[in-house]
């Protein structure tokens, strides 16, 4: 069996030590001036306490090694010495003292978001980031890529190793310039998450309601990639994030293609797409959207997600349907109309219809979302 | 003062009841404490179990065993049985039984009290466990409880919160208890600043206990308002706050590792002064230092909120309040090496343990002041660095104490000697197997593995098996610990009254005899 | 009672069998799974809660009634009357707590999370004003949401101000009767604690109007938002308090009617007092947090 094999494939790598070709040891120094200085914040903090350690471990260590019984000691029976004992207190002091200065200016620094050169929205999701550029009218979703989220399901039959970034990798990447200051606003649209590209050396979390900021000035061209970190339910392992940080002209002209695309998909909204295109845009949409509660075969988790094969709503009224896929339900479903576009709503609307015997047989076009409203 | 007046029993034979329901009506301190023990055994080894779930899912990448949503449900319970099961009512076990005799008292203060502040607990851990078999299982937010997750919650939100308003009862209740009897039943000539730091530590824990489990009371019954009620205290659309919920959590929970760890440093200086058969050293500044340690918890708390947007003036104080408390903590250090220091130190179990302790909760210690440092909290903040860190101060902390403590007193409680040979091989397989189970945390922490994730990157891959098979290494030792525990309540050498050389220079409970009689100091011992 | 067992000046009495904390541990539990399956829309929630009511009622009765009975029978010394002093203290700081988290969310909201939601002070620079157009920092307010709809804030100088009164009036009350304890004058203790009752109880049903005129007529709820949510907690919390505070006055009222009390030995009067002191504390505190400011 594959899981045997894997676990197997786990043991050998202890016994062996054949190590991972990119593991580490230690935070990465990054590839801003913040993640530079908290890097070096960590060393110094760490270096005191590896320090402080060395003299608390070789005092006991020698009082263990002569102080005792079966070497013929007799106990001495002093029990204070005032000296000392202010001594104690007084010299960690200092040392905290000496930690707190740096820190503080560190702290000022990450939290001067003045002067920004453009600004992100980052809105998280569960599971999924949005980004909207405020100054450039870009906005989309990204989430788990396809191969990572085969993958990572229980029992699934792939290697985790054989996936590039296994867990690590979005269908849509963030995409910035080098070089700029940018400035990110972060809110939560469902619960909390955090947003956390350790290259960029901060995290920060997303509260619904509720706008907070961060700001980043990239140095390298690159790919950089982080995670949520706030629990945020079920699949809070399964929302990456990806940075692409590139040149500023290389930028421009992924802004320019973003543009393009937007006014394709726009055209397309007025589009009437036939079955087939509906089901095959519609499975895509499914799966990456619909499939992490209701799975993939659309038998749900009984007693926590409501299956859509032969649910009274994918075989009920469309506009019911529609309502509940635009306008989400209760605490658990949530409302897609603003994480789909006309096109892939009508897609997955169709699809849940017709597919795991459904069998509808009826279509719903992206002209009839706009009407719904 | 005391002699005790015991009445409505029919014969005054001042021995235990028979049968069980000796156990449901008692109200003697030492039967209580039993209980508590006993009770607390048995959580250490379900939490344990569902951690041991955790960290075989977390063996490998990929997802092995559960659902990750049952994942999150484990990490929940796991730690919400290790804390409010296992740890807490550990220490209140060890207050119960010795307290009253460190004190010269003869029972607790308020005896009846004592048993129902027990006598809760079952029925608030068969609430929590009921909910594992809920429509939608059991919460899965975290032992924090952060809304607006939690309130996505299925059925089992209201079961949890009952439960925790029970616990909180209970712990309240046992927090009055200790004080009282602290206050008001210590014998002739035992002056407070001559109580053991046992004790001394217990009656500060029972202060945080007294001010911060209401709170939490409050912060939980406003998330079953927020659901089922229509209040909006967590939901900005209504003029409320997520993050109040994490300041309320955190008023509590920051000063409750505290009540967790206070009662430990309470038995390690008792133990090491035993065995190094010198005083403690600054029984003094320890007493202050343990009183300073308390109030800085409550000041504090903010510090587990780092990335969420608090004002840069929020970040600094925080993080200056949070760095002081290093201070008195390492003074309490300094003072168990200077207690060690020319004496003439032994190595019974109940030492090594207390010697372990204090080197590893340094270690874990010192991690909690790395992440006290705002900005590189900015990195740490919910990765494994802090699940090690928390981890350093608890099980090589907080449970070794109680490891340390079990192996020191067990001769008392018992009469008989626990077996010497297996207790030693607890500490080692201990001691070895926690850190290779924590200390690889620390690693994946600093190279970017958030923490309460039930699948990861494959860069992550090799610690993680590593601190996989630490875990089952030291879950299973812990059936030592077990068995050595049961077979010295069956037989063994007969333990002395003294039980450690020398011990009666380091406590009342070692002028009694092992065990000591169902009743002890119905009157009042002489204090030198 | 025993011959053998009268206290003497140095023995601490101690119960050699509690069968009651079990019966307040199944009643409680009762009770609280009644409610979790009330909430959740099951059937069995009402029945199990009047079950464990009853259960928990049953117990209070009967754990105090023991302990009356020994008081009374003179198992007590000053030493156990300071316990229950003490205890009673620290039980009456730990409510101190339970409503400081209240107190806390209150201030809270006013202070940080109220003026935050509308752009103001320095968060990201006032960025959150922009999910929330249009809001603006005023309170009382039911959020940028508008949760629970239009409402009226509850006015302070009307009935809040007059259950002020009575509620001050009451402390002053139950302190005349303690005179009068303490100086033996039963008539005085009597009637000092029957105007304290009566205080107390013409508090809690014009509370209760006033809820009522909040539901029927100001549009003001539970659900009014951080306001509404605020108010009635805090309110409500504390009327409960009132009403546990009468109910002990009322059996302490019998209590001194059969003559359990003497001048020297009277710690369930004390305690009562006590718990009734501190509610009135609170209700000050709601006065000028809640109502006025
Ligand atoms: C027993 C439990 C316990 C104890 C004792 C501590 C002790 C400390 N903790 Fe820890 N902590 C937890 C349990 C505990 N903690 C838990 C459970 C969490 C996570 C909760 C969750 O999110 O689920 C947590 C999380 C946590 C955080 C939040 C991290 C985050 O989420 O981002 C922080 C941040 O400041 C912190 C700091 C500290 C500090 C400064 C101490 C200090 O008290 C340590 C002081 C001790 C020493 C420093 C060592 C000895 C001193 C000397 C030898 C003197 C000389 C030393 C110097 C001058 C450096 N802890
Ligand atoms: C006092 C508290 C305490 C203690 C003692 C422990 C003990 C252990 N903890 Fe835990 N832990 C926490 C408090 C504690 N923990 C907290 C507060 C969290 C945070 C939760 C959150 O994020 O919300 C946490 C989270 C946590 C995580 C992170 C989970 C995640 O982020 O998803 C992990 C992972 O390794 C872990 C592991 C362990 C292990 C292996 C032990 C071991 O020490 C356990 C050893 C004991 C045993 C293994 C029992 C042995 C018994 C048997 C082998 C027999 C079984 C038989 C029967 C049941 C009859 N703990
Ligand atoms: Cu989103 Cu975790
Ligand atoms: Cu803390």
């Amino acid at each position: 069996m594959n899981k045997i094999r894997r676990l197997l494939a786990g043991f050998g790598l202890l016994l062996w030590g054949e190590a991972h070709a990119d593991y580490a040891l230690n935070l990465t120094p990054g590839v801003t001036e913040i993640s530079r200085d908290i890097y070096d914040l960590h060393m110094l903090i760490m270096w005191i306490c590896v320090a402080i350690g060395v003299v608390v471990y070789s005092l006991i260590i020698y009082s263990v090694i002569h102080h005792r019984k079966s070497k013929g000691v007799v106990p001495a029976q002093f029990h204070e010495n005032t000296k000392l004992e202010i001594l104690w207190t007084v010299i960690p002091f200092l040392i905290l003292l000496g930690m707190a200065i740096p820190a503080t200016g560190v702290m000022v620094k990450a939290y001067d978001t003045s002067g920004a050169d453009m600004t992100v929205k980052v809105t998280g999701y569960q599971w999924k980031w949005r980004y909207e550029y405020l100054d450039e009218g870009i906005d989309f979703f990204s989430s788990l890529d396809a191969k990572s989220n085969e993958a990572r399901q229980l029992g699934a039959s792939i290697d985790p190793a054989s996936v590039p970034n296994y867990l690590l990798d979005v269908d849509n990447p963030l995409v910035v310039p080098v070089n700029k200051k940018i400035r990110f606003l972060f809110t939560g649209a469902d619960v909390i998450h955090s947003w956390w590209v350790p290259a960029l050396g901060w995290k920060k979390d997303t509260i619904p309601g509720f706008v907070t900021d961060a700001w980043a000035k990239i140095e390298k061209p690159g790919v950089y990639r982080g995670q949520c970190a706030e629990l945020c339910g079920r699949d809070h392992a399964f929302m990456p994030i990806v940075v692409i940080a590139k040149t500023n002209e290389e930028y421009k002209q992924w802004v320019a293609e973003q543009k393009a695309k937007a006014e394709t998909v726009k055209a397309e909204a007025t589009k009437t797409f036939t079955m087939d295109e509906l089901m095959a845009k519609g499975q895509e949409v499914y799966n990456s959207n619909c499939a992490g509660c209701h799975q993939v075969n659309g038998e749900g988790i009984p007693g926590t997600f409501p299956p859509i094969k032969g649910s009274p709503v994918a075989t009920g009224p469309k506009d019911e349907h529609l309502k509940v896929v635009l306008k989400g339900k209760g605490d658990m479903m949530p409302a897609f109309e603003e994480t789909l576009n006309p096109v892939e709503l009508a897609a997955v609307v169709t699809y849940q219809r017709n597919a795991f015997g459904n069998d509808k047989g009826d279509m719903v076009q992206p002209s009839e979302i706009k009407s719904q409203d | 003062m005391s002699s005790v007046v015991a009445t409505h029993d029919e014969h005054h034979d001042h021995g235990p009841a028979k049968g069980i329901l000796r156990w449901v009506f008692t109200t003697n301190h030492k039967d209580i404490g039993t209980l508590y023990l006993t009770a607390a055994l048995i959580m250490f080894l379900v939490g344990g179990a569902m951690a041991l779930v955790i960290r075989a899912e977390l063996f490998a990448p990929g997802m092995q065993f559960v659902d990750p949503l049952f994942f999150n449900q484990m990490t929940t319970l796991h730690a919400l049985i290790m804390v409010f099961g296992a740890v807490m009512p550990a220490f209140a076990g060890l207050a119960n039984w010795m307290i009253p005799i460190m004190i010269g008292a003869p029972d607790m203060a308020l005896p009846r009290l004592n048993n129902w502040s027990f006598w809760l607990l079952p029925f608030a851990f068969a609430l929590l466990a009921s909910t594992l078999f809920m429509d939608g299982g059991a919460p899965a937010a975290g032992w924090t409880l952060y809304p607006p997750l939690v309130l996505q919650g299925g059925a089992h939100l209201p079961f949890a919160i009952f439960s925790i308003h029970l616990l909180g009862i209970s712990s309240i209740m046992a927090a009055i208890n200790i004080i009282v009897t602290v206050f008001n039943m210590r014998a002739p000539g035992m002056t407070l600043m001559k109580m053991p730091l046992f004790v001394w530590t217990w009656v500060i824990t029972a202060f945080l206990l007294i001010a911060v489990m209401p709170v939490f009371a409050g912060a939980v019954t406003m998330l079953l308002t927020d659901k089922y009620f229509g209040t909006s205290f967590f939901n900005a659309a209504g003029g409320g706050d997520p993050v109040l919920y994490q300041h309320l959590f955190w008023f509590f929970g920051h000063p409750e590792v505290y009540i967790m760890i206070l009662p430990s440093f309470g038995v390690i200086s008792t133990v090491i002064p035993t065995f190094a058969r010198k005083p403690l050293f600054g029984y003094s500044s320890m007493v202050y230092a343990t009183a300073s340690i308390a109030f800085l918890s409550f000041i504090v708390w903010a510090h587990h909120q780092f990335t969420v947007g608090m004002p840069l003036a929020g970040e600094l104080y925080f993080t200056y309040a949070t760095m002081l408390i290093a201070v008195p903590t390492g003074v309490k250090v300094f003072n168990w090496i200077a207690t060690m220091w020319k004496g003439a130190m032994t190595f019974e179990t109940p030492m090594l343990f207390a010697i372990a302790f204090v080197v590893l909760f340094t270690m874990g210690g010192f991690t909690g002041l790395m992440m006290a440092i705002s900005p590189a909290d900015l990195q740490y903040h919910d990765t494994y660095f802090i699940v090690a860190h928390f981890h350093y101060v608890l099980v090589p902390g907080a449970v070794f104490a109680l490891f340390a403590a079990t192996y020191y007193w067990l001769p008392k409680w018992t009469g008989h000697m626990y077996d010497e040979r297996l207790g030693k091989l607890h500490f080692w397989l201990s001691t070895i197997s926690v850190n290779l189970l924590f200390f690889p945390q620390h690693f994946l922490g600093l190279a970017g593995m958030p923490r309460r994730i039930p699948d990861y990157a494959t860069q992550f891959a090799e610690f993680n098996a590593w601190s996989s098979v630490g875990a089952f290494v030291f879950g299973f030792s812990q059936l030592i610990f077990v068995y050595v525990i049961i077979k010295a309540i069956r037989g063994g050498e007969i333990a002395t009254y003294e039980v450690w050389e020398g011990a009666q220079k380091h406590g009342l409970e070692w002028t009694l005899p092992s065990p000591p009689p169902y009743h002890t100091w119905t009157t009042a011992p002489e204090i030198r | 009672m025993q011959g053998n067992v009268m206290a003497t000046k140095d023995a601490y009495y101690l119960p050699h069998k509690a069968s009651w904390p079990i019966v307040g541990s199944i009643g409680l539990t009762t009770l609280v799974v009644g409610f979790a399956n009330y909430l959740n829309g099951s059937s069995i929630g009402g029945t199990l809660m009047v079950l464990g009511a009853g259960i928990l009622i049953f117990m209070l009765a009967g754990w105090f009634g023991a302990v009356i009975n020994e008081s009374i029978s003179g198992l007590y010394n000053q030493q156990v009357d300071s316990s229950f002093r003490m205890g009673m203290i620290w039980f009456i700081t730990s409510e101190v707590f339970f409503f400081g988290a209240f107190f806390g969310a209150l201030y809270y909201a006013r202070i940080y999370a109220v003026p935050w939601l509308a752009g103001e002070g320095s968060f990201a620079s006032g960025a959150t004003a922009d999910l929330w157009q249009g809001f603006q920092a005023i309170w009382p307010t039911n959020g940028p949401g508008h949760v629970g709809g239009e409402f009226e804030p509850m006015e302070a100088w009307g009935v809040p101000a007059l259950n002020t009164l009575i509620l001050l009036t009451s402390g002053g009350t139950v302190t005349w009767a303690h005179w009068g304890l303490l100086a033996n004058n039963r008539g005085q203790l009597i009637k000092g604690l029957i105007a304290t009752v009566a205080l107390g109880f013409l508090f809690v049903i014009l509370q209760g109007f006033e809820y009522h005129e909040a539901y029927t007529e100001m549009g003001l709820t539970l659900g009014s938002g951080i306001y509404g949510s605020t108010f009635f907690m805090l309110t409500g919390f504390h009327g409960l308090h009132v009403t546990i505070g009468a109910i002990i006055l009322t059996v302490v009222l019998i209590r001194s009617i059969r003559g359990h009390f003497s001048p020297e030995h009277h710690f369930a009067f004390e305690a009562a007092a006590w718990y009734w002191h501190f509610v009135d504390v609170v209700w000050l505190g709601l006065f000028v947090f809640v109502y006025w400011l």
